[in-house]
């Protein structure tokens, strides 16, 4: 009998030695005789787990971790046995870090091949296209509205509205376009589901393509993230020779396809105009709106763009309904959110929950505390550009009017944890540093106010007129926050400001308490 | 890495843009494709993609200088890129980073005199939950310590 055994070939697994795991497998397995199939899939998400391996039984799947190649001779023997190992985790779902989440964008990811559209079909895939193809574009507008998904990409513009906008504006073509530039540090949730579940964002943009009437669609991978391309791009094949992409997808009337374009390393190109110009083949020069991207977008074209996450949402909001996935959340974030736990942290990885949990319960709880042991001092949620929560904010609700509320963002769901060795003048100095690295270079606030953020942050930490150089810094902040074109510089002073606002000691000397500007919206 | 490259050929680059020229907003995909080939994208080239495009020089060179990953020259044998972003800073990648600086005696974003190592820093390699991290040449490493991070750099200097 053969033995199944799955093996993630995800980037963050592959970086801790899946790719020595597997190789371990084959050669091993071949010289003892024993039939082995090894299933190359993506990452659970359990990366203090990874490379984490897993055997197919009668009980379902049994997983172990972290296993590294020395550990495979003696895992065969436990395969064949009775399966007892010092790293045996127990069957994968029932791991209580797994079976707490709400899987719905990620219930396949780590547990289906990516190359393998007949096995995506397999587990639910293309049931929300069959049913979008039989349904009027109305319908599926009124489907994806009712859903209340927002964009994941971290502004969070009601997905249902751009689409509306992109289907009732007339135009010779229109085109569907996909942000995977996941820039911001501590995100990972778009690399993982393009290497995990790749026909899941195909599903998506296709239900998009036949919503809008758009026959061509883009997906902008950053070069970052090579093993991601070549992920996307091997489903892209799979689902032509499937006569899933193409002319008459699916045997039906409509036509749409897909291709992958690289970045080149500008961060601002995750800003979607910005996206928009380097994909025509220009620098990365972020745009002024209105015009919208869905009256002129890609080309001058109609276009709906939207993050992978967005994509990836739409097969379940039609293939299960709006209400199923309306029905989790609170407020007005419906749904669930791939929550992505990073940095110093015990247990990181992604973790899918409905909005709602609170950010203590996402560190402390879900995630472990630090890995180094010591005790979290700041977390930084959204990315370079999202605010440092100190620990007396960790009651605040993963929900997007929440997080508004104390000054900071939930971005793309990335939560980076930092322990107390952590120097929060040095952070907010990054913050600025980052910024003017990548400033597109248009407007001024976002240009020049984050050079001399840095000048100025440097006169702070030598000690140089502190509390006159601290109202510098501060108004600096406000005049990119309310002057910069996009949110690479309009949102640049959150880290700075949340730094300054509730790590005033690390700014040297006895300052007072913050100013009233920092006291805004508490 | 740098060994695989082919040398600045004008007829072959000709042949590399003109693959691409069908392709909507082709810019970016034909200056990768050069990256490729060579190793870096040559001077020369940066006309001909202008004429095969209907653009300006000015234009390309412009795309060109704006994104961080062309290159003017080629890079060492081998690429060491180090993560610099936050999660890798909270995981202790700063010091990573001086140490990698230290052993082969230049600082990010420079190549050693022999050629052999490029080190850059590169933001966000989407690896946060195994920080701090690194990629040779394309490969990519995970859970970096002092011990990792010496064997790395041992690798990219043979």
């Amino acid at each position: 009998m053969t033995t199944r055994i799955f093996i993630p070939r995800d980037a963050g697994a592959v970086a801790v030695g899946a790719d020595d795991v597997a190789l371990a497998f084959e050669q091993i397995a071949a010289k003892r005789g024993i039939a082995v199939e090894l299933v190359r899939t993506g990452s659970r998400g359990l990366y203090w787990l990874e490379p984490m391996v897993e055997l197919a039984t009668p009980q379902g799947r049994i997983a172990y971790g972290p296993v590294s190649a020395a550990d495979v001779p003696a895992l065969l023997d436990a395969m064949a046995g009775n399966g007892q190992h010092a790293l045996r985790l127990g069957v994968t779902h029932e791991i209580p870090w797994l079976k707490r989440q709400t899987r719905l964008t990620f219930v396949r990811c780590g547990v289906i091949d990516p190359r393998s559209v007949d096995d995506y079909r397999a587990h639910g895939g293309y049931r929300g296209l069959e049913r979008a193809l039989a349904l009027t574009s109305d319908q599926i507008l009124a489907d994806v509205t009712t859903s209340g998904l927002r964009g994941r990409g971290g502004a969070g513009f009601p997905t249902g509205i751009k689409w509306k906008t992109v289907a009732q504006t007339n135009a010779d073509r229109k085109y569907i376009v996909c942000n995977a530039d996941e820039g911001d540090s501590g995100t990972f949730a778009d690399r993982m589901i393009m290497e995990g579940d790749p026909f899941v964002v195909i599903e998506g943009m296709t239900i998009a393509g036949i919503t809008v009437g758009a026959t061509k669609g883009y997906i902008y991978i950053r070069s970052e993230y090579p093993h991601a391309v070549e992920a996307m791009n091997a489903a892209i094949a799979g689902a032509r020779r499937a006569g899933l992409l193409g002319k008459r997808i699916g045997g039906s009337a409509h036509e749409f396809d897909l291709e992958v374009r690289v970045g080149a390393g500008a961060y601002v190109c995750g800003e979607e105009t910005s996206l928009l110009e380097s994909l025509e083949g220009r620098r990365g020069i972020v745009r002024a709106k209105p015009p919208l991207p869905a009256h002129k977008g890609l080309f001058g074209r109609p276009s709906v763009i939207n993050n992978v996450l967005s994509f990836a949402a739409i097969p379940f909001i039609l293939d299960n309904g709006a209400k199923a996935y309306a029905d989790f959340g609170m407020g007005r974030s419906r749904g669930t959110m791939p929550i992505q736990l990073a940095g110093n942290i015990r247990y990181g990885g992604l973790f899918e929950t409905a909005f709602g949990v609170t950010l203590g319960d996402l560190v402390d709880d879900i995630g472990g505390g630090t890995f180094t042991g010591r005790p979290v001092r700041a977390v930084q949620v959204g990315g370079p550009l999202g605010a440092y929560f100190p620990r007396a904010l960790f009651d605040t609700p993963f929900d997007y009017e929440a997080f508004a509320a104390r000054d900071g963002l939930i971005g793309h769901g990335g939560v980076v944890v930092f322990d107390d060795r952590v120097d929060m003048a040095k952070q907010a100095r990054f913050a600025m540093e980052f910024c003017a690295v990548e400033s597109c270079g248009k407007c001024t606030p976002c240009r020049i106010g984050s050079t001399r953020g840095v000048e100025t942050i440097d006169k702070i930490i030598n000690g140089e007129r502190v509390k006159e150089n601290l109202a510098v810094v501060e108004d600096l902040c406000n005049t990119m926050k309310f002057g910069s074109l996009c949110a690479l510089g309009g949102f640049t002073p959150y880290p700075v400001m949340s730094a300054l606002k509730h790590f005033r000691e690390d700014f040297g000397g006895d300052l007072g308490p913050a100013p009233a500007t920092l006291q805004a919206a508490e | 890495m740098a060994s695989g490259y082919e040398p600045w050929d004008e007829a072959r680059g000709a042949e590399i843009i003109a693959e691409h020229t069908g392709l909507e907003g082709a810019t970016l995909v034909i200056l990768h494709a050069l990256q490729e080939a060579f190793g870096y994208v040559p001077e020369p080239a940066i006309p001909m993609v202008a004429q095969a495009l209907n653009l300006s020089r000015a234009e390309v060179h412009g795309v060109f200088t704006f994104y961080h990953d062309f290159r003017k020259r080629p890079a060492g044998r081998h690429v060491l890129k180090l993560c610099r972003a936050e999660a890798c800073q909270a995981a202790g990648g700063d010091a990573l980073a001086a140490r990698a600086e230290a052993k082969l005696g230049i600082s990010l974003g420079n190549t050693t005199a022999d050629d052999r190592v490029t080190l850059e820093p590169i933001y966000c390699l989407g690896l946060c939950a195994t920080a701090p991290s690194a990629m040779l040449d394309g490969r990519v490493v995970g859970r970096l310590d002092e011990t990792r991070i010496d064997a790395l750099v041992a690798e990219a200097q043979r």
